[in-house]
């Protein structure tokens, strides 16, 4: 019998590609390199891959098709995810370079690693198939695993790291218990399938509800497995520890990265591709949103470091992004994009403040650390108060419209009460946000402490992410057009 | 049995519910019934065994695992050559291509594995 090999086309993972050759060329480059010439070239040589990868991203915007046997899907909500994991990657990287060299662990691994890490974050968001979602969670999360633990020296650093490994293999095997169940019952892990090969929307579409009970079961594995990525109550038990002992430009990265991939995969997963068994899994994410959006704005209140206040933060905004993920219509698709993009950029820009103001070696991280901040670095702190007004929510900032048009969607959905509880713990999470602002601006730094030096990229990296979380709060509607537009491949209907 | 969509997960719940009440009942009885003789040994690392000797942090040689990671690339590689080799013919050009570039990544790898001097064996 004649073999016939399958049709390959590249370009639905051309950004991923660009991605995964210049973390070859950084690592083999720095490996051979004097370790002097890291500091210049190695932080460029990423910023070409990003660069392309952006550009192979863009010059695919509008095409609607599956390739690579079925397994990969180039749409448009791929490509907006891809272009802002390559942008959060882009700016973990300028920060990374200025943040090592400050603490002396420069190595070619950190920018290899990171640029691997965005690639199977990318992978995540076009994945047409529960085999490559798992392939593009293991591919990052094996990344990160060794990044969080990058500050080898540090005790924290390594039980954070341990702790992040753990159960991060945990939840994986969970994930994949999901699978093999979603292939019992349906005899295919493609997401969407055709009258020849099937998959899950294909099978939802055909077959009786009463058939889909395994398909249940399966969708409650997959929930533990994504929600642990995106830190979800209750699978966040790793959050505050991992986000804690990482170096706080990994922590950022984590925070933007691995949340926008994780809401990827389950969004396409749940409101594209089990979008009929939406009354199945929906009380469950209901849940799960209420839940995580009272126990991160709560804990999130009782923090006295910055990282863990910030970890329990970027829980309660999981919880925000889940309600426009069980509106299961096109603004709470849309809505999500939108606010994880924006979210990113705020809490990068946090991080990168945090980790410039954290000093040699992250000592100063507690929230004491903060006071008469504006009056020591009032640039700093002003980009920080942007930032934090960002992530609470107030007009004006990028963060506002995000909560508007999650909360619109889910209202237009019919779930009010999600959204009232929704208001309530975002003015508990003010409290926390405002806490910080009233330390820095209204209280008097203890003693003189001795300079902090300021990188320029790290503080490129604060002025962009500072004017970006402003423009998009008052134009935001070029961005949310885009996401209006990055619609799922969609078969069948 | 309680009927509708929330009923059916409600009978899990009274199910999960009898359980833990059980067992908590059971260690609670048994609590009660029992003697309560706290003794410094009990509370030691191994109760009728060997006192641990110097802290938990110890540092232990990672060598080996380096060469069983760098085994596994072989071995994989291994695993996808000798398919391939059985069918080569009939594949043509293209997958000579496909194997070439994969085997070149994997030469990268241990380009960069040499080049970190993980094969050297120091003592």
């Amino acid at each position: 019998m004649p073999f016939v090999p399958p049709e390959i086309r590249l370009a639905g993972i051309a950004p991923e590609m660009a991605l995964v050759v210049s973390a070859f060329v950084v690592l083999i480059a720095g490996t051979f390199a004097r370790s002097r010439v890291n500091r210049v070239y190695l932080p460029a040589l990423a910023t070409i891959g990003f660069g392309a990868s952006i550009y192979f991203a863009v010059s695919v915007w509008g095409e609607n098709e599956l390739q690579l046997s079925d397994m990969i899907a180039l749409d448009g909500f791929a490509t907006f995810c891809k272009i802002s994991l390559a942008v959060f990657g882009l700016l973990t990287v300028w920060l990374g370079s200025d943040y090592l060299t400050r603490d002396g662990i420069e190595e070619p691994e950190f920018y290899g690693l990171v640029l691997l890490a965005v690639a199977g974050m990318m992978l995540m968001a076009s994945a047409a198939d529960l085999i490559v979602i798992f392939l593009a969670l293991e591919t990052f999360s094996i990344a990160l695993y060794v990044l969080v633990g990058y500050r080898r020296r540090s005790i924290e650093g390594q039980e954070s790291a341990m702790k992040y490994f753990l159960l991060g293999a945990f939840s994986s095997s969970f994930f994949l218990l999901g699978i093999a169940l979603a292939y019992g019952a349906v005899g295919s892990t493609n997401l969407y399938g055709n009258s020849e090969n099937p998959g899950l929307a294909q099978f939802l579409s055909e077959s009786a509800s009463e058939a889909t009970g395994v398909l249940v079961l399966a969708t409650g594995f997959l929930v533990v497995g994504l929600g642990f990525k995106i830190a979800a109550v209750p699978f966040h038990m790793w959050t505050p520890d991992a986000y804690q002992g990482a170096p706080s430009p990994i922590t950022g990265f984590m925070a933007a990265g691995s949340k926008l991939a994780g809401f990827a995969a389950l969004l396409r997963l749940f409101d594209a591709s089990l979008f009929a068994l939406r009354w199945e899994w929906r009380p469950l994410l209901i849940g799960i949103a209420v839940a995580t959006m009272i126990a991160g704005s709560v804990l999130a209140v009782v923090q006295e470091d910055i990282k863990r206040m910030l970890a329990y933060s970027s829980i309660a905004h999981a919880g925000f992004v889940l309600t426009g993920v069980i509106a299961t219509n096109d603004r709470g698709i849309s809505g999500s994009l939108f606010y994880l993009a924006t979210y990113g950029i705020a809490v990068l820009g946090g991080f990168a403040v945090v980790s410039i103001l954290g000093g040699k070696d992250e000592h100063r991280v507690r929230l004491v650390d903060y006071k008469g901040a504006f009056y020591e670095h009032p640039a700093l702190a002003g980009a920080l108060t942007l930032f934090l007004l960002s992530l609470a929510g107030v007009p004006v900032t990028s963060g506002f419209v995000g909560k508007l048009v999650v909360f619109g969607a889910a209202i237009e959905a019919g779930y009010s009460w999600v959204v009232v509880i929704g208001m309530l713990t975002s003015a508990i999470a003010a409290f926390f946000y405002l806490r910080v602002l009233v330390v820095m601006y209204m209280q008097e730094p203890d003693e003189s402490r001795p300079p902090i030096p300021v990188g320029r990229a790290a503080s490129t990296v604060v002025a962009l992410t500072a004017v970006a979380t402003i423009i998009l709060g008052l134009f935001w509607s070029p961005l949310i057009g885009a996401a209006e537009d990055a619609t799922f491949f969609f078969v069948g209907g | 049995m309680p009927e509708g969509y929330f009923g059916q997960y409600a009978t899990i719940g009274i199910f999960a519910l009898a359980g833990m009440t059980l067992v908590g009942a059971t260690l609670q009885l048994a609590k009660l019934v029992r003697p309560n003789v706290p003794t410094v040994q009990k509370y030691t690392t191994y109760e009728s065994g060997i006192d641990p000797i110097g802290r938990g942090w110890a540092q232990s040689n990672v060598r080996y695992y380096i060469f069983a990671l760098l085994f596994v690339i072989f071995d994989v590689e291994a695993v996808f050559l000798f398919p391939w080799a059985i069918i080569f013919e009939s594949l043509g050009t293209q997958a000579f291509i496909e194997m070439i570039i994969f085997i070149g990544i994997l030469a990268l790898a241990l380009l960069y594995a040499i080049k970190k001097g993980v094969l050297e064996w120091l003592s």
